[in-house]
């Protein structure tokens, strides 16, 4: 170890805030070059889009951390839909409770095959997403049949809001903040980061790492049931053909916030950096005008092959200085 | 000491059985209270067995654990750590992205209000507690951005700070340097020194003389010896480790190297096997020039982080060079390319052979077909018969021990599975070997069986480039010793020059000036 602690901090500091600084450089930009960009309206527009995505990114980062991958989120996402539509015409409580019992039940199943089987989570998962969006189908007539929310009060969980943003963004916010304390500063959040760095070393320091990992797989599926379930309650229905693909733009999120694919290094505070680019850069290519969102996932697909090229070289400095 | 002590851990007949082999059969061992026992053998003996029984990562088919005057059974490594039993492994059993105050402090974070950790405080406990051992840092940095020497203590830290009334310590020298094994002394006598019972084991007898009080001899599964080390002699201990005549050690003499070295005029006229100029990487290497020619031994001398094992990967092309070229047999070499390297005659043994050598699911025959599938095959289709043919040849020229060549390479001892590495690299018809720690790690008559292979390769032609931390074996072995510090050469020694003191002095010369 001959080089200077100086550039070791400097790559640190890029890997763990890389993201939020190319955020607030996009933020500036795309205030200067369009007028209707920097209004209050367009800032609330993609906070209310971003906080779904963010929801579930929140619950895939501890995952990520952890060593696995969630693929199962997209279609948990939908199927909470589904039956939070379902469930309203009982009331505001099954509505929620319902969902989320199902969504938890099932990223419990996934955490127990992954942790005690020692089962790959890409395959596990897959499993899930083929699973889940199949069950989703067939409680919804192959698709067809769309429940319409029937309880006002869990509408207005989705759309009702404060200051001119909805619920879901103040929710996303404080799961946010729980996280961040839930991962830096609980046993459970350094047992997350120690499974990910080093598995047989944790387990060595006497970490449970069979059951950090099933509560990382209940929490994903938690998270995606919520997600699905307020996103129910804004659209006042369970629409059928959302989330297809959703699981990847997670994973997406969360890596271009400086959580690294192989685990043991992350945080929550990159991931909302990370969601909320992505919708900044779909925000900036909606003002271009003549662009179409396929040219949206060009350039997110661009920047998420950019942010792993530069994690290599920061982490190259990282080891050699 | 106080001999007079019962026993902290005993074991009492212990067997463990795996499939086809018994590593542990009716072994005997009780520590006690303040003394550091020494737990030799050689690969095979059963010592990791022994010490997983104790952690309780194997359970015992037989016999009893006694901890503290009553039997138990731990279930998992935790139970064992929570009742008092820490291990110090050989590679370093932390979380290297996680940070030193972390990682010492895992699982027992102090808490602030609602039970949130307190990073302050964990922060300042954590710079008090490795003040202790001599270590001064900045304890929010990344484990992994330390040397070896800060991460053991780390972890011996860790062990001592949860109480441990044992502590087993597997190889914890292996990749310190000398000044940093002196710390690591003075630490285990001020364990002993509070009544902390700790279990040394470790392949360099002069460690174990130094610091043991008692010594447990396992062979083959069952205890050969134990008793006082001072009182047992150095020779006699290698032979109760490897079953065999005292007589026959002492002729042996510690090493198997047997040839005269050899002089530079004898290789007038010929061309180096290969040659190897300016070297550069930044920060790692600083314009090393190498050369080897064919039949010589040339050692690679120097402190850990010298640059050696980074000189052995710039060669074959597995560490992206800034500056420098290479030429083999006369030929230049397309740096940073392993496929051009292999395929000019280019083997290199690596240092690490789990991470970076056999592939252990594989079998036998197929980590030592692997490199040499190319000369194999004809238009890509790999011939059986020829692969059977050279697998076999090797199998019985290295003594390779497996069960037949489909076992997977895995199963065997690390001596096996390092021949089997250098079956891989011979069968591709190599000019050239540079072999990395070739006997870190392996019992004493593998090293031996490894060390006299080199000599009768060098015989044969081939030349060598041998690096290792084992004085004695470079001085031994080598026809030639090149000295290096921070990533340059600082001094070459051949003929009678070789001598493990003319090393340390290059070593310590040139420290003095570059200080100055």
């Amino acid at each position: 170890m001959t080089g200077s602690p100086g550039r070791e901090q400097v790559s640190r500091v890029l890997q763990q805030h890389g993201a939020l600084m190319v955020l607030a450089a996009l933020v500036i930009v795309g205030s200067v070059a369009f007028d209707s960009f920097a209004t209050a309206g367009n800032a609330a527009s993609v906070l209310v889009s971003s906080s779904f995505t963010a929801i579930i990114a929140i619950g895939m980062t501890f995952v990520i951390i952890s060593g696995g991958i969630d693929l199962s989120v997209g279609s948990l996402f939908v199927f909470g839909g589904v039956l939070a539509a379902y469930g309203s015409q009982y009331g505001l409580f099954v509505a929620l409770a319902l969902p989320l019992a199902a969504c938890g039940l099932v990223g419990l199943l996934q955490g127990l095959l992954i942790a005690r089987t020692g089962m790959a989570p890409f395959i596990v998962t897959l499993a899930g997403l083929l699973g889940v969006r199949g069950l989703m189908l067939a409680i919804s007539d192959e698709g067809a049949t769309t429940y319409l929310v029937k309880d006002s009060a869990f509408a207005r969980l989705g759309q009702g809001g404060l200051f001119g943003l909805t619920w879901p963004v103040y929710i996303t916010a404080l799961l946010a903040v729980v996280a961040m304390v839930l991962l830096q500063r609980t046993a459970f959040g350094q047992n997350v980061y120690a499974v990910g760095g080093n598995e047989p070393g944790a387990a060595l320091m006497g970490v449970p790492v069979a059951r950090t990992k099933v509560y990382v797989y209940l929490m994903s599926g938690l998270l995606a049931g919520l997600a699905g379930v307020l996103n129910a309650a804004r659209l006042s229905s369970g629409v059928t053909i959302l989330g297809i693909g959703l699981e990847l733009d997670v994973i997406a999120a969360v890596v271009i916030g400086g959580t690294l694919l192989t685990g043991g290094a992350g945080g929550i505070t990159g991931t909302i950096a990370g969601v909320l680019l992505l919708g900044v850069i779909q925000s900036l290519i909606n003002q271009v005008g003549n662009l179409t969102s396929a040219f949206q996932q060009v350039v997110s697909g661009l920047f998420l092959a950019l942010v792993v090229v530069a994690q290599r070289l920061l982490g190259r400095a990282q080891r050699l200085g | 000491m106080s001999q007079s002590a019962a026993p902290v851990l005993e074991a009492r007949r212990i067997s463990k059985r795996f499939p086809g082999v018994v590593a542990l059969d009716g072994v005997s061992l009780a520590l006690l209270p303040g003394e550091v026992h020494a737990l030799v053998g050689e690969n095979g003996a059963g010592k990791s067995t022994l010490i997983k029984v104790f952690t309780g990562v194997h359970r015992p088919d037989g016999g009893d654990l006694i901890y503290n005057g009553s039997p138990v059974a731990f279930g998992t490594p935790l139970d064992a750590q929570r009742a008092g039993i820490s291990t110090i492994y050989q590679e370093v059993n932390l979380v290297p992205m996680m940070s030193v105050a972390r990682n010492l402090m895992l699982g027992r974070e102090p808490r602030g209000r609602l039970g949130v950790i307190d990073t302050a405080r964990m922060y300042g406990e954590a710079e008090r507690i490795l003040a202790g051992y001599g270590v001064v840092t900045d304890v929010r940095r990344p484990l992994r951005t330390f040397g070896m020497g800060v991460q053991q203590m780390v972890a011996l830290a860790r062990a001592v700070a949860i109480d441990a009334r044992v502590v087993i310590m597997d190889e914890p020298t292996s990749s310190l340097e000398p000044r940093e094994v002196e710390t690591l002394f003075s630490v285990i006598r001020r364990l002993r020194d509070d009544g902390i019972a700790v279990v040394y084991v470790s392949h360099r007898l002069d460690e174990l003389y130094e610091v043991c009080d008692r010594v447990t001899v396992l062979r083959d599964g069952r205890v050969a010896h134990t008793g006082p080390l001072a009182e047992l002699e150095r020779l006699k201990l290698i032979a109760l480790m490897l079953g065999r005549d005292l007589d026959e050690v002492r002729t042996g003499g510690l090493t198997r190297f047997s040839r005269d070295r050899r002089h530079a005029r004898e290789r007038d006229g010929a061309q180096p096997a290969v040659r190897a100029e300016g070297l550069t990487r930044r920060q790692v290497l600083r314009g090393v020039d190498v050369s080897v020619w064919p039949g010589e031994v040339v050692g690679l001398g120097g402190l850990l982080g010298a640059g050696r094992s980074e000189t052995a990967k710039g060669i074959v092309g597995a560490l992206p060079l800034d500056a420098g070229r290479v030429v083999v047999a006369g030929l230049p070499l397309r740096t940073g390319s392993t496929t051009a390297a292999i395929r000019a005659g280019v083997g290199l043994l690596p240092e690490d052979r789990k991470a970076e050598g056999i592939i252990p699911a594989l079998s036998v025959r197929e980590n030592i077909a692997l490199a040499a599938l190319p000369s194999l095959s004809r238009a890509g289709v790999v011939s059986d018969a020829k692969i059977d043919k050279v697998v076999e040849v090797f199998m019985r020229r290295l003594r390779i021990k497996a069960a037949s060549p489909h076992q997977p390479v895995q199963e065997l001892s690390g001596g096996n599975q390092q021949k089997v590495l250098l079956a891989r690299w011979l069968a591709i018809r190599p000019k050239i070997l540079l072999l990395d720690e070739p006997t870190r790690g392996i019992d004493v008559g593998a090293k031996a069986e490894v060390q006299a292979l080199v000599d009768e390769l060098a015989e044969e032609g081939l030349g060598v480039l041998l690096i290792s931390s084992d004085l004695e074996e470079l001085v031994e072995g080598a026809d030639r010793i090149l000295v290096l510090r921070e990533g340059a050469v600082v001094g070459e020694l051949s003929g009678d020059d070789v001598t493990e003191d003319t090393i340390m002095t290059s070593i310590a010369e040139r420290g003095a000036e570059s200080d100055g």
